[in-house]
């Protein structure tokens, strides 16, 4: 496979665009970093949990006193015995439709196990061995019930999971959006051309290098409570814990130390953060747990799980005239923090970089199945919505017998309608999709490659050639909070910053991301160094520690440049604007005739009258000298909610040489061609981009979360 | 049982359980976090370290095995005045890491592969390090990081 880069065309002066390296790396490469395994602590008990070996069981009885006989063994517990811990169930905070349906969820189930990996019991020990140990002495008498792991099985409610909701279907959710009742049918009535298809979207297993740890730190004398957790929603999780054991959220410290990778299976509220928590305030000790990879493939969630219909109408040219689409999607046994919603934000994503009336019919219906729960991974929602327009475009194009670039170029949304206002009522900024796929194809050789299966793919021929196109928007920096009200989501889309300079000049910038492997300490550092015109070297970036950035809504959704990138930003001009205040105070000048450049204040007309941000600072803190009534010190805070969406957009194309009697592929050359904005670092930018191509390749070559008709995983 | 290992230059003698992995011992015994667990099934490499010069994955091998031999893991490679090794430097010019996890195993692998081959192709260094998984890179910059080491 050759990888063709070309260096960002984007010339600014200053640090933005430049490709520092990363500020995070040597302690990454020298063992310095401290995952939360690597956190010492003495006097933690380990905890482990029993899972179910059953895809759907029902506990007819739980024995934990096996476990007490093991030697390094403090405790165990059912279900049962640490029911009184939960002031609530575990949390969705997702409830998409009033009438969503939410089977209660608790650390440890209690009278059924919905899933192979399901917690049913636990052991703390004074080993991790130890704690393992005990877990074979656990005595669980279950009787096996059917397990749902056919999403159209669920659905017609042949086995009912949770007998309570009495039905399999979580909910069904609609956006029907016509410019007159009954568009959508005319529109299909009077296509010249016309798809329907059928798409399988497999689960996958987000798989990030670190399984999840977990490490509760209680002050039982000080009610205090720090959890230590290789999360990427630190701010999100101290919140969620908070009401769901019932302790004081003031009380409450969440850290996210070095995080290794996530890709979304870290947002999420989970068992084991819970049973720790819980369990050190019982215990009053720390309390410690980590997964094995066996222990990730099964109780960390996954990703996809849809079946997906999807239907296309056109004119005679081709061009779309209405799209319908019909979700099923795969919950797994229980809701977990936003699993309802995931599907959902495919919903404004299915007509892709297309200039679609408004006719489109969307409707998901999900189901619970005896699997893991499902949630975010990477892209959650919207690479599955792009999936099947892009590859129902390809159908469409060989229907009407048009090359599939040239049936894109005829829909593609013209770049000078932008702002462009979607059929969705969403407001796509800008665009330029024939620009970006002329440039793809250019750079793999569209039309020498459409050439060559001329003449390779011909009758006999067992090495096919084989060329793919996609374009895309992507709906990043989640996200507007009144629109996230009026999709039921039960928090904000703001992101916060803070920019202090202290009195030696140094900066500290605080944010509300949670990084786990991006780079935002060294991105977030060129950021204000660009705005306040200094070193990066000069400024550190504070994060992921509830006590130390105590606000924040974390990282996911590629949120975190766009929502918490621009709140640094603004702070950063906050900063400016009060340093103004003072050094116009000092310099006997007017604000509005100062300049600030390079890191100092100058008086326009005369500019031998300067004043130093570092001189500022010391002003401010020691405030001998300030204007009447300013405060002292030299900080500010911005919380910024985002007007919008941003929506990079781009073509990938990808030739490949298929094996027609092995089934064999051989990606040949894969070209990406993506506008994501202002590159802040294009260094890091290229490294997302790779680790994204070659998980979505994963994705359509090797990758799939395997059950077998026992609902028993085959992928761990 | 009694072992005595030297390892990053420092000789200790430990009392180990029988059943006690290497990875575990450097880890809980020594203190030595950096090197890393990412599976059970020495499928990912991320524990991978140095016995006598050679990277093995450190959750294949018992620390009774280990004894009498000298280990090196990721704390060992950098100078004593914190300049890193040249692996680790190329891997920090050519982005070859994102979250980190997998680095100290992928550097690790990467110089006993040097020490093998020291003039690889791409498709050698492919190859050579298919032991070692790594999710977030792609792998695409982390064979650039190991041919710049090894034209250094």
């Amino acid at each position: 496979m050759t990888v063709v880069e070309e260096a960002g065309t984007q010339e600014r002066p200053g640090v933005i665009g430049q490709r520092l390296l990363r500020r995070e790396d040597p302690a990454l490469l020298t063992g310095e970093a401290k995952f939360t395994n690597d956190i010492q602590v003495t006097g933690a008990l380990h905890l482990a949990v029993l899972r179910s070996p059953y895809a759907h069981a029902r506990i007819t009885s739980i024995d934990v006193s096996g476990a007490l006989g093991v030697p390094g063994v403090r405790a165990a517990y059912s279900g049962a015995d640490l029911a009184d811990e939960w002031g609530a169930p575990m949390p969705c905070a997702w409830p998409v439709t009033d009438d969503m349906k939410n089977p209660a969820h608790y650390p440890l189930a209690k009278t059924q196990a919905c899933y192979a990996g399901d917690g049913v019991a636990c052991v703390l020990a004074d080993s991790a061995t130890a704690a393992r140990d005990a877990l074979e002495a656990i005595n669980v008498q279950y009787e096996p019930l059917e397990a749902v792991i056919d999403l159209e099985d669920a659905l017609s409610d042949r086995v009912v999971i949770h007998d309570d909701l009495g039905t399999n279907t979580s909910y069904t959710w609609n956006l029907l959006v016509e410019d007159h009742e009954g568009a959508v049918d005319e529109a299909f009535a009077a296509a010249a051309h016309s798809v329907s298809e059928r798409y399988i979207q497999q689960r996958l297993i987000p798989m990030a290098m670190e399984t999840r740890a977990v490490l509760a730190m209680p002050q039982p004398f000080g009610g205090e409570m720090t959890l230590y957790s290789a999360t990427q929603i630190p701010h999100i999780l101290k919140v969620m814990v908070a009401l769901t054991l019932g302790i004081p959220e003031h009380q409450m410290r969440v850290i996210a130390p070095s995080v290794g990778g996530a890709f979304g299976s870290k947002l999420n509220v989970y068992a084991e953060e819970l049973l720790c928590v819980a369990l050190a305030r019982k215990h009053g000790v720390p309390v410690r747990w980590s997964e094995d990879r066996s222990e990730n493939s099964m109780a960390t969630i996954h990703g996809r799980g849809q079946v997906q219909k999807i239907e296309l109408a056109a004119d005679a040219d081709g061009k779309l005239t209405a799209i319908r689409v019909r979700l099923l999607a795969d919950m797994g046994a229980y809701l977990q923090l936003v699993t309802p919603g995931i599907p959902l934000l495919g919903a404004f994503l299915y007509a892709g970089v297309y200039d679609l009336p408004k006719a489109y019919d969307f409707s998901c219906t999900s189901v619970f199945t005896t699997m893991t729960p499902t949630d975010a991974y990477r892209g959650a929602g919207r690479p599955e919505a792009t999936y099947a327009i892009e590859r129902a475009m390809d159908t469409l194009a060989a229907k009407m017998g048009v090359d599939p670039l040239e049936l894109r170029r005829r829909n593609f949304i013209a770049t000078e309608k932008y702002p462009y206002e979607a059929y969705s009522g969403l407001v796509y900024d800008s665009g330029n999709h024939d620009g970006a796929a002329t440039k793809a194809a250019e750079m793999l050789g569209y039309d020498e490659l459409r050439a060559r299966q001329a003449t390779q793919n011909v009758e006999g021929s067992t090495k096919r050639l084989g060329v793919g196109v996609t374009s895309y928007f992507e709906m990043c920096g989640l996200a507007p909070s009144r629109v996230l009200a009026s999709l039921n989501y039960s928090a904000g889309g703001w992101e916060a910053a803070t920019v202090r300079v202290l009195p030696t000049s140094k900066v500290q910038v605080v944010t509300g991301s949670a990084p786990h492997g991006q780079g935002h300490e060294t991105a977030w550092s060129m950021i204000a160094a660009e705005k306040l015109g200094i070193s990066p070297d000069d400024i550190d970036v504070l994060h992921s520690d509830t006590a130390i950035a105590p606000l924040g809504l974390d990282s996911y959704g590629s949120r975190s440049l766009a929502v918490g990138g621009v709140a640094i930003a603004m702070a950063c001009d906050k900063v400016i604007d009060k340093a103004k205040q003072i050094a116009a105070h000092q310099l006997e000048a007017s604000a509005d005739d100062l300049d600030y450049a390079g890191g100092e204040f100058s008086v326009r007309g005369s500019p031998d009258k300067t004043m130093p941000l570092a001189a500022i600072a010391f002003e401010a803190f020691t405030a001998h000298n300030l204007p009447d009534g300013l405060e002292p010190n030299l900080e500010a805070q911005v919380t910024y909610d985002p007007p919008n969406f941003s929506w990079p957009f781009g073509t990938h194309m990808c030739a490949v040489e298929v094996d027609t009697e092995t089934g064999h592929v051989e990606v040949l050359k894969y070209v990406a061609v993506d506008d994501c904005g202002v590159q802040v670092n294009p260094l890091i930018v290229e490294g997302q981009v790779h680790g994204g191509v070659i998980q979505g390749l994963a994705q359509a070559l090797f990758e799939e979360a395997a059950f077998d008709a026992d609902g028993n995983p085959q992928s761990s | 049982m009694e072992i005595s290992v030297t390892v990053n230059g420092v000789s200790h003698t430990s009392d180990v359980e029988p059943r006690t992995l290497l990875v575990h011992y450097v880890r809980e015994d020594l203190g030595l976090t950096g090197t890393n667990i990412g599976c059970d099934t020495s499928s990912c490499g991320a524990c991978s370290l140095h016995i006598d010069g050679e990277a093995v994955k450190s959750c294949t091998v018992l620390a009774v095995q280990a004894d009498g031999h000298d280990i090196t893991t990721i704390e060992g490679m950098a100078a004593a005045d914190g300049t890193l090794h040249p692996m680790q430097q190329a891997f920090m010019e050519n982005h070859g890491l994102q979250c980190g996890y997998c680095t100290p195993g992928m550097v690790m692998a990467a110089t006993s592969l040097l020490k093998e081959n020291p003039h690889p192709t791409e498709h050698d260094v492919r190859i050579g390090l298919e032991g070692n998984l790594c999710r977030c890179t792609g792998y695409h910059n982390i064979v650039l990081s190991v041919l710049a080491a090894a034209g250094k």
